[in-house]
């Protein structure tokens, strides 16, 4: 492979990548990414090549694996191009049957096609699914057109292209102000203009500087970083060299969690391909401008995820928060200039640069611009990754998007930010998605995502979740996080246990605020978030476990109660089986009955009873 | 008692970090994705290659989650209680994957076959609850689905 010397080299390339991708031939396409892999990918394309094989079509119809789709719901996806159908839940005995018919005479399998709910239609292509139609896929869109391992395809969809403009035509000073003028704030949830971050670090003394990419990703439910990562790695390789370019950075190191190893592997692949085309390591494109990128895996601690804990993790130390005495961007890594930024942030830059900055400013809201990945998550119909304007509602999210609730449920909550952030009740369901809002309503845009509740779900036992997490996270350096913490939870547990006075939800209100103030980082000052948001919005749910001794949701254990409807049950001894305390009795073809004495409370009778029989009380 | 293949396989993991402090936390992993746990003789070894106190070494192996002291089982049992599983029964189906084998999260069975860890989120969220043995998902699990996934484990 011969090192790129010129921007001119890489267009040359780029085109001719370009034209031996045609794109009338046909291609099928099947996501990769973690969800479609954990249902079955990776037998779905080994079937595919050996079908083609077996077929003889293997000069005909190409097959590529792709990264994550984002409708992860309704894995394993598979796309035939160029008519772009659009395949869903596809198992391995589909397999011939897509490529003769479908590939082969272009005949539409009908039993593979996305159903639309709320029209009952059967929809044939990937944009036209509801899902993909309200969403401005900018980050995401690529990600269903290359494979993540090959950077000519990268190349051949006009990627580095902005790379060349920012080192060829464009002077450090001049992409900052491109990206102060774009708007873009951090993705990694405090929103800090990325522009203003990479204009302290620029001016900042020192010889050797660095850039970050912060893919630790450690807030539940949250795998937007993981996906970029894996299905379009160097979309954020391009942000960080444009970055280390701005700022003047020499090195640069991607921080990835270690339970991403398909991540890791990628961006490991990417960085290497980057090399070996002169693109990464000395001299990029004969621009004179040098950067080298290594990559660190975290070791599975949340906190890590702070930058001076992270950066702390990579020089070898523990993942210990520090005071900031002053920014990273004078004294971050080993004390030098460093500029830390999140996965979502650096893989925007490179569109930033793309479509310039007044374009990009047009998408979104005044103080929030751009896209943004959510992920909507827990007890909603389409679960997955969307990329949408900031300033989407949340309706829009939740209902349009995600399908609503799943079993005719009611929409409860919405929990934003992960630990950090908090719970945000359907009288709310038309706040607008933005940094700002988000804050106001008493969370946070975090990393976006979005777990969804529904009426089933105990608030009080959320905040509890929560509240745990952060426990078992904090380092235990300050004593705000660490005692008030630990002193909130003793509360929580009262209360889900039904034994606590009205008095001690002031208290927790009283040790949230003062945790706000106090704790050393942003760990311990966003951790009474969840709490605080549920008391605010959900104080009835806490003061029914208080003063009726009720878990309205049926989830405490302390507070409920199983029982056996009579009329319902048949007496068919399923429950009986399942209970694992044989705590449930009763003769064959009559009502059962349980002793609540032996009543563990595991539910698994709920589970195993096709009547209905088993009532929560 | 020093394993002479122990010490030759940590020196060849320290080198390949240079043998400086910054790569330790790679050095750690990479002894854990070998021996599947970080044997005693291998922390003592990497303090004194590295020339720093057992402490800190030792510091590094307990505050990090991704690591253990203790020999894992033959089966890794990895369920997710990330909030999206969570808010799906994660918690009833770790229970009743504890009370299958009699442990709880973190600990491994007597016979040395099963260890089960608890963590958060694995990426997975749309098939949550989600559970991984050994690296094959099995997503939306339901706890009474439990006893047939691990005796396909059992017998081997
Ligand atoms: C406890 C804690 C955990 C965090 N975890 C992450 C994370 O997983 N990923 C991330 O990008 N930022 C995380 N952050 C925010 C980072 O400290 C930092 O602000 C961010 O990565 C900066 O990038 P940005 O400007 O592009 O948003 C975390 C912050 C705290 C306090
Ligand atoms: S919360 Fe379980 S995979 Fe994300």
């Amino acid at each position: 492979m011969n090192r790129l010397q010129t921007p001119s080299e890489l267009e040359n390339l780029r085109k001719s990548l370009e034209a031996g991708r045609d794109s009338s031939r046909t291609c099928i396409t099947v996501c990769m990414g973690t969800g479609c892999s954990a249902s079955g990918a990776a037998e779905v394309t080994k079937s595919f090549r050996e079908e083609i094989e077996r077929q003889g079509l293997g000069e005909q119809i190409g097959i590529r694996t792709t990264g994550c789709h984002g409708f992860c719901e309704r894995g394993p996806l598979v796309v035939v191009h160029p008519e772009g159908i659009f395949y869903q839940k596809v198992s391995r005995e589909d397999v011939a049957e897509i490529v003769s018919r479908t590939a082969v005479q272009g005949e539409i399998l009908d039993r593979l096609l996305y159903t639309d709910p709320a029209s009952g239609k059967k929809i044939i292509r990937e944009k036209e699914v509801p899902f993909y139609r309200k969403q401005t896929r900018l980050l995401f869109g690529n990600n269903g057109r290359i494979n993540p391992t090959s950077i000519e395809d990268y190349i051949a969809l006009g990627g580095y292209s902005s790379l060349g403009r920012a080192l060829f035509k464009m002077k450090p000073r001049e992409v900052i102000d491109e990206i102060k003028k774009s708007g873009l704030r951090g993705r990694g949830g405090g929103g800090f203009p990325t522009g203003r971050k990479w204009d302290s670090c620029r001016k900042a003394e020192g010889e050797l500087k660095y850039v970050i990419c912060n893919a630790d990703e450690g807030d539940p439910g949250a795998f937007q970083d993981r996906s970029l990562l894996e299905g379009n790695p160097h979309s954020v390789i391009e942000g960080m060299i444009i970055g280390g370019y701005a700022v003047g950075a020499e090195e640069g190191y991607v921080y990835v969690r270690d339970e991403y190893p398909l991540a890791v592997k990628h961006i490991e692949i990417a960085i290497r391909q980057a090399a070996e085309y002169g693109l990464l390591g000395d001299n990029i494109l004969g621009s004179g401008y040098s950067l080298a990128i290594k990559v660190n895996r975290g070791g599975g601690a949340f906190v890590c995820g702070e930058s001076s804990a992270l950066m702390a993790s990579i020089e070898g130390r523990l993942g210990e928060p520090r005071f900031k005495h002053a920014h990273a961007t004078e004294k971050g890594l080993w004390d030098r200039p460093t500029t830390l930024n999140n996965v979502k942030t650096w893989a925007t830059v490179g569109i930033i640069i793309s479509m310039g900055a007044r374009e990009y400013a047009k998408i979104g809201t005044e103080k929030s611009k751009g896209t943004m990945i959510f992920s909507l998550v827990g007890k909603i119909n389409n679960t997955g990754l969307v990329e949408v304007p900031m300033g989407i509602t949340l309706r829009e999210l939740i209902f349009d998007i995600g399908g609503g609730i799943p079993d005719g449920k009611r929409f409860k909550a919405v929990q934003t930010g992960g630990p950090s952030g908090g719970c945000i009740p359907d009288t709310m369901l038309d706040l607008p998605v933005d940094y700002d809002s988000l804050k106001e309503a008493g969370s946070m845009m975090g990393s976006g995502s979005f777990i969804i509740m529904d009426e089933d779900t105990c608030m009080v036992d959320v905040a509890k979740y929560f509240l745990s997490f952060t426990i078992e996270e904090s380092c235990g350096k300050c004593t705000p996080c660490r005692e008030g913490a630990g002193h909130m939870l003793r509360i929580l547990d009262t209360i889900t246990r039904g034994e606590a006075e009205e008095k001690d939800l002031e208290l927790l209100e009283e040790i949230g605020k003062m945790m706000k103030v106090t704790s050393l980082c942003a760990l311990g000052k966003d951790a009474p978030n969840p709490i605080l948001s549920t008391l605010r919005y959900f104080r009835d749910e806490y003061t029914a476990h208080i003063t009726q001794k009720r878990c309205p949701a049926g989830v405490c254990r302390a507070l409920i109660e199983y029982s056996i409807d009579g009329d319902a049950c048949t007496g068919c001894g399923a429950c009986v089986q399942a209970c694992p305390e044989s705590a449930i009795s009763g003769k064959a073809k009559e009502p059962h009955v349980i002793d609540g004495k032996k009543c563990i409370k595991c539910g698994l009778c709920l589970d195993a009873c096709a009547f209905d029989a088993v009532k929560v009380s | 008692m020093m394993n002479a293949d122990l010490i030759k396989e940590v020196d060849r993991i320290v080198d390949l970090y240079g043998g400086r402090i910054t790569g330790s936390i790679g050095m750690l992993q990479d002894i854990q994705s070998r021996y599947s746990y970080l044997p005693r003789e291998a922390l003592i070894h990497v303090a004194e290659r590295l020339d720093v106190p057992l402490s800190q070494v030792f510091s590094l192996a307990t505050f990090y989650k991704a690591f253990s002291l203790r020999p894992r089982g033959k089966h890794l049992i990895v369920v997710c209680m990330g909030t999206a599983c969570h808010v799906r029964g994660a918690t009833r189906l770790v229970d009743e994957i504890g009370r299958k084998l009699d442990i709880k999260p973190g600990e491994t069975t007597e016979d040395n076959l099963f260890t089960l860890e608890a963590v958060n989120c694995l990426g997975a969220c749309a098939l949550g609850p989600l559970m991984v043995i050994d690296g094959e998902y099995y997503g939306n699990m339901a706890p009474k689905k439990v006893e047939s996934v691990l005796g396909k484990y059992s017998e081997s």
